[in-house]
């Protein structure tokens, strides 16, 4: 029971983590239809963000020397203006593209990204420290938590609640919810285009951030095809939970969260190398009994 | 009277189709133009490339002292021109009361969008009873007067409307037109409204375009019209045989 538990807290906490990243690809694909593979890559520059520049196999923090309160709006901002600078740079040419047409882009905005970090960082992988006091564990009953995964967890809730306010009850959120639902309606009520498209990465880049920071905690190093597994997973969470729903890419985060963990505490240790085709064949099997996902986004019904 | 609406000579081609052709015309201030046509006769075309949805291939579209072609609809909504789309579009996952608030954010820091908002729900109680809901569980004649709301919300001079009797029943549609003509009247509202029968639209405009496959077939004042013999030869493109008599126009 206690190693279930154990597991659990496990689960939740890569599931909070997916469910962050899965937030940032499934707000943009509402607005713009577009699958954005570059945002792992987003991820990866926040990550990098916190140390000196080499090609040096120990990183130096540079930014992650900072205090908490610097650091952290600091590595927001760099990440919010890679995400805007690709949408003004890539997306926002491309406005009138395809879906298709967008996401091969994405994969051009992450390969672009991927090399610039190899040619500044180096390809190998580095070991940085960032926080090494968030490893304590708390005792709670005879459960091992450590205060990392809660802090994980809690950082997720906030963000995710904060984000549900600023959509529920902001002018500009209400506008992009409109946006996401119909794009041209809203701007023939005067919503800006791009204004909503740029807030979008803007939230997406700031939801990114926080990924880096936390995921580079836990994991302890830096490598420039990090953001990559983040992306593919949070990608899959967003086709589980139901493409265009929030709430479905959350509930798909954490859905793959659980399952990932899971498979991983309770399969015959053979065929724990096969993880992950098992957790793909699951979600298979969630899309052949509910193609729309989880969640599906078009919850409202139609009347004539 | 100086012209608020100047269509002149505009093309519009969707890829080898071309949806619209030479076409011209001119809605003065405070007038009612209603626009009369077939199924696929390039209505909701002319209305799109007006407010900036679709970009003409070639000609020239003047609002005010404004050229609009080529311009973002977001923009030429700024201008004082509201389009209320075909099939209404209404946000079906906001609530009522945010629909009503996206036609207002235009003019974010005036008071007036709240005095807006309370004086249209004075003229349409029933939003009122059901400002919390999600908008997409309307009836359809509510979804059509909150579509038109929440265009009046954004303040326009010139108001669109598409086809605002599709799929609702007669004495919803008459309560709609009673509501644009009421909107009128009080606001001094510009109107221009596609229809695709002219029966009650002769009661209520100033000047009606038939428009077919494209083309401008006919114009003129509603009440040299009111017989419907004119129209109904431009609408169908030939002679009326008297079966036709109280079908389509």
């Amino acid at each position: 029971m206690i190693a279930f538990l154990q597991n659990l807290i496990d689960a939740v906490s890569l599931g909070s983590i997916y469910a962050l990243t899965a937030l940032g690809i499934g707000l943009l694909f509402g607005i713009l239809r577009l699958i954005n593979f570059a945002h792992g890559d987003y991820i990866t520059i926040g990550a990098y963000a916190l140390i000196v520049p080499s090609a040096d196999v120990t990183a130096r923090l540079m930014i992650g020397e900072l205090p908490l309160v610097v650091m952290t709006p600091l590595i927001c901002l760099i990440v919010v203006v890679v995400a805007l600078l690709s949408d003004v740079l890539v997306f926002r040419p491309l406005r009138r593209a395809s879906s298709p047409t967008l996401m091969i882009a994405s994969f051009a905005v992450s390969y672009i990204i991927q090399n610039g970090v190899m040619m500044f960082y180096g390809a190998r992988p580095k070991a940085v420290d960032l926080w090494s006091g968030a490893n304590t564990q708390i005792l709670i009953g005879d459960l091992r938590v450590p205060m990392l995964q809660l802090i994980i967890l809690v950082v997720t809730l906030v963000l995710m609640a904060a984000l549900t306010l600023f959509l529920r009850k902001t002018p500009y959120g209400i506008q992009m919810r409109a946006a996401a639902e119909d794009f041209r309606m809203a701007t023939y009520l005067g919503v800006r285009g791009n204004l909503v498209i740029g807030l979008a990465f803007a939230i997406s880049g700031i939801l990114a951030a926080a990924v880096s920071l936390l995921y580079t905690t836990q994991s302890g190093s830096l490598s420039h095809t990090m953001g990559l597994p983040l992306a593919l997973f949070a990608f899959v969470a967003v086709v589980v939970g139901g493409m265009g729903s929030l709430v479905g890419a959350v509930v798909g985060g954490f859905a793959i969260g659980i399952i990932v963990t899971m498979l991983q505490a309770y399969l015959p240790p053979e065929l724990r190398a096969f993880r992950d085709a098992f957790a793909f064949a699951f979600v298979i099997l969630v899309l052949l009994v509910r193609p729309a996902g989880l969640v599906p986004s078009r919850t409202t019904f139609e009347r004539v | 009277m100086g012209a608020l609406l100047t269509v002149d000579d505009v093309h519009v081609r969707y890829g080898d189709l071309v949806a619209l052709r030479e076409v011209s015309l001119s809605v003065a201030q405070g007038e009612v133009v209603c626009i009369i046509g077939p199924n696929g006769a390039g209505k909701s075309t002319l209305l799109a490339a007006v407010a900036g949805g679709v970009t003409p291939w070639r000609g020239a579209i003047r609002f005010g002292d404004v050229d609009v072609v080529g311009i973002r609809p977001e923009v030429v909504a700024r201008q004082g021109l509201s389009l209320v789309p075909e099939g209404r579009h209404i946000f079906g996952t906001l609530t009522v009361d945010e629909n009503l608030r996206i036609g207002g954010f235009i003019h974010k820091g005036r008071a007036d969008a709240k005095a807006d908002y309370e004086r249209l729900l004075e003229l349409f109680p029933r939003l009122r009873e059901r400002l919390n809901f999600p908008a997409g569980r309307l009836s359809g004649g509510e979804q059509q007067m909150l579509a038109v709301a929440r265009a009046v919300m954004t303040r326009p001079r010139l108001l669109l409307v598409d086809e605002p009797s599709l799929g609702l029943a007669p004495r919803i549609v008459d309560q709609i037109y009673e509501i644009l003509l009421d909107l009128r009247r009080r606001e001094g509202l510009t109107l221009v409204i596609n229809e695709q029968s002219s029966n009650r639209i002769l009661k209520h405009a100033d000047r009606i375009y038939v428009l077919r496959g494209g083309r401008i077939q006919l114009e003129g004042r509603a009440a040299d019209l009111a017989d419907g013999e004119a129209i109904r030869s431009a609408y169908f493109g030939f002679g009326s045989p008297a079966t036709l008599e109280g079908v389509a126009p």
